[in-house]
């Protein structure tokens, strides 16, 4: 095929990235969780759907996008302390298979009432007026509203390291990862730390949902397919380093996209060629466990 | 171990026998009933279609318009008083599913008839099953191979359209009318190839060039890198021919990225049900074929009929393409029932290939060799403004008139004459 340029090239690269920050955005809420609980939450790609569906919601309503942006965080993010204090909470202790049997369980159950109360079908979800159109990164033209996902992410990614990092409840949360038993001997209530950390990730789930609505539209099933390529970035970046998640999903991101490039056929198996090449040299990922935030 | 091996097998002999007779027993009683009730037993129509997944709102469609051919040949009294019962089952857009499914159609519920899938593969995956066990197939979504010698059987049915005649005759439209540099957007599989090859038939006539044809697997949910790729190519005209939520996201990201700016996209089939779930804006502008639009009711009387029949059913709602497909398959098997008085399977073949119908969209009939419809195939253009309600989504460009011409020669497709 011609038409092969430079340009194009990094016109590609951009793409991937923004693909990319996408891939982060839902990934590091599943590597948070993990990381702090050793939850494998295969709900995950649910809640980013009923992200998707709550914004659809408040829109209908009367809200607009940036109301949501706000809003459905903050109910997303409640729907996971409740989910964790009922459903999760009597597993912990139990072995890592419980609870990612039971979220494997509940995201059927989030899919399932979704169909009922929405329907099957899906529904268009409209870019905000705003950031509709293109506009010329240099290289070539983007759409304004992947470059705001970008942002967002970017965004979404300094509160969390600020929080855990620079806060003294951030301290507890990243003390409580790795030695839950002193810290409650230290009289720290850890249940209750846990059951905001599955809050934010939760939550964090539920943005990423509404922020890919514009870009694909909602429906019940579209946490499944994300799911999968969130695994990849987590194991990749390695089970439960934030950081991992950040480094893997732009890679992975980038690597869809080259791959995209010269041969669109092996895009959807080089995302998982890159996996099975990272386990074998190392496999415990970018960052493996312990590299926690670090 | 030989002698292991040999007890082994006695036992499961007998208890083969003991089972069976002990269901043979148990079967007498309710055998009897059912003798009694032979008469009323319903005539079974297996609809095997994706009710789940990216095909999902299409396939809603055809079940709704399935269940109005159904009442309607109730309502007309059945067959002597037999009623017909549509028995629907979601086949995941999976080959293997569907197998599955329609063997249990088959097997268990003892269908007459199995009119359904949406998918260019899954519908030879059904086929395959229903052309061994003899039963009669209608399928209703599109596909070459089905006509073809190799997978086509005396049982098997097409309603639909198939690839060959929609991309002749979006081609035909197209090319004269927008340039001939094109570049292709497909999804991989039957579909999508069978498409392409469509197209790349009816470019030579007018000396297309094809400038490259990047392929994505069913179910993509992000075409932002192939989409600057594509553009990169400067065509005069984007073919995309994927379907369902494809489409939808395909169409979507290509607006976002200003694709249509300098380039005009076409489509083989532009899906009513997508261009609702995709909203107007991703859809506007875009060229493509259908089978059917509710429009063209001032044309056919058969049209405004089966809408005002939709309509009642379900709630002033319109029919769509698909919809209208579900409705033609199943009232096409139901009207030779009652042509041929019975439920008898050869007799049920006999009735279809005499059949010359109008039920939804104008006339059409079965071709002899290959039992492919031969009927219209409509240009539509995508609206965006002066809608005048929820469905009044394309505006109806050209229509090509039913004609074998149209279609790939018995000859080519391996039939003997």
């Amino acid at each position: 095929m011609a038409g092969l340029s430079l340009d194009l090239i990094a016109l590609q690269l951009f793409a991937g990235l923004a693909l990319g920050a996408i891939y982060v955005l839902f990934a590091i809420g599943l590597s948070l969780i993990f990381g702090m609980l050793t939850v494998v939450n295969f709900a995950h790609g649910a809640f980013y759907m009923v992200g998707a569906y709550v914004g659809l919601y408040l829109i209908s309503i009367g809200g607009n996008f940036w109301i949501c942006l706000v809003a459905v965080p903050i109910a997303i993010g409640l729907f996971g302390l409740a989910v964790e204090r009922v459903l999760i909470r009597p597993l912990y202790g139990r072995g890592i298979d419980y609870p990612l049997l039971l979220t494997f369980g509940l995201s059927y159950v989030m899919v399932e009432c979704v169909r009922i109360a929405f329907g099957k079908t899906g529904y268009p979800f409209d870019t905000p007026e705003v950031l509709q159109g293109a506009v010329d990164i240099g290289v070539g033209y983007f759409p304004l509203y992947r470059l705001f996902v970008i942002g967002a992410t970017a965004v979404v990614l300094l509160a969390l390291w600020l929080f855990l990092e620079k806060t003294s409840f951030g301290l507890i949360i990243r003390a409580g990862a790795r030695d839950p038993q002193i810290v409650r001997v230290l009289g720290v209530d850890v249940s209750r730390v846990w059951l905001i950390v599955f809050g934010i990730g939760t939550a964090i789930a539920g943005f990423a949902g509404l922020l890919a609505a514009p870009l694909q539209g909602v429906i019940p099933e579209m946490g499944g397919t994300i799911l999968a390529e969130a695994f990849v970035v987590t194991v990749v970046g390695g089970m439960g380093s934030i950081g991992g998640a950040v480094l893997a999903g732009l890679l992975v991101g980038v690597v869809v996209s080259m791959t995209s490039l010269f041969a669109p056929e092996m895009a959807k198996v080089s995302i998982f060629a890159l996996m099975a090449i990272v386990l074998i040299v190392r496999p415990q990922g970018f960052f493996g466990r312990a590299g926690l935030m670090s | 171990m030989t002698k292991k091996v040999t007890k082994a097998g006695s036992i499961s002999r007998r208890r083969l026998l003991t089972t069976a007779s002990a269901g043979a027993a148990l079967a007498v009683s309710p055998f009897r009933i059912n003798l009694l009730q032979a008469e009323e037993a319903p005539i079974k129509i297996g609809f095997p279609v994706p009710l789940t997944g990216p095909y999902g709102a299409e396939a809603q469609d055809q079940v709704r318009a399935g269940q109005l051919a159904v009442a309607q040949f109730n309502d007309a009294g059945g067959l002597n008083g037999r009623k017909a019962e549509l028995v629907v089952r979601d086949d995941k857009l999976n080959p293997g599913e569907a197998a599955t499914r329609t063997l249990e159609l088959v097997e268990k519920e003892k269908v007459n008839f199995v009119v359904g899938s949406l998918s260019a593969a899954v519908q030879l995956a059904i086929n395959n099953v229903t052309k061994e066990r003899g039963v009669i197939f209608n399928s209703i979504s599109q596909s070459d191979a089905i006509n073809e010698a190799a997978d086509f059987s005396k049982y098997t049915f097409h309603e639909a359209l198939n690839p060959h005649m929609t991309s002749g005759a979006v081609g035909r439209y197209a090319f004269a009318k927008f340039g001939k540099k094109v570049a292709f957007l497909t999804a991989d599989y039957a579909y999508g190839h069978e498409m392409v090859r469509g197209f790349l038939e009816v470019g030579k006539e007018f000396n297309i060039e094809n400038l490259g044809d990047i392929r994505h697997p069913l179910g993509t949910t992000d075409f932002s890198t192939l989409l600057p790729r594509l553009q990169a190519l400067k065509p005069d005209i984007l073919c995309i021919s994927n379907f369902g939520r494809d489409q939808q996201i395909a169409l979507k990201q290509a607006t976002d990225f200003g694709i249509k700016k300098s380039i005009q996209i076409i489509a083989p089939l532009l899906s009513h049900a997508s261009r609702v779930a995709a909203g107007p804006q991703a859809f506007e502008g875009v060229v493509g074929g259908c089978s059917f639009y509710w429009g063209i009711e001032d044309k056919f009387a058969s049209t405004k009929a089966f809408n005002d029949a939709f309509r009642k059913m379900y709630d002033g709602k319109l029919p769509t393409d698909y919809g209208a497909l579900g409705y033609g398959g199943v009232r096409a098997v139901l009207e030779a029932v009652k042509g041929a008085g019975s439920v008898e399977t050869d007799k049920v073949v006999a009735a279809l290939e005499a059949l010359k119908y109008d039920y939804y969209k104008g006339p059409q009939y079965y071709r002899k060799c290959d039992h492919q419809s031969v009927q219209s195939v409509l240009v539509i253009k995508s609206k965006s403004k002066d809608m005048k309600n929820e469905s009044d989504v394309f505006e109806v460009l050209s229509t090509e008139e039913p004609n074998e011409k149209y279609l790939r020669t018995c000859e080519a497709l391996g039939h003997k004459s």
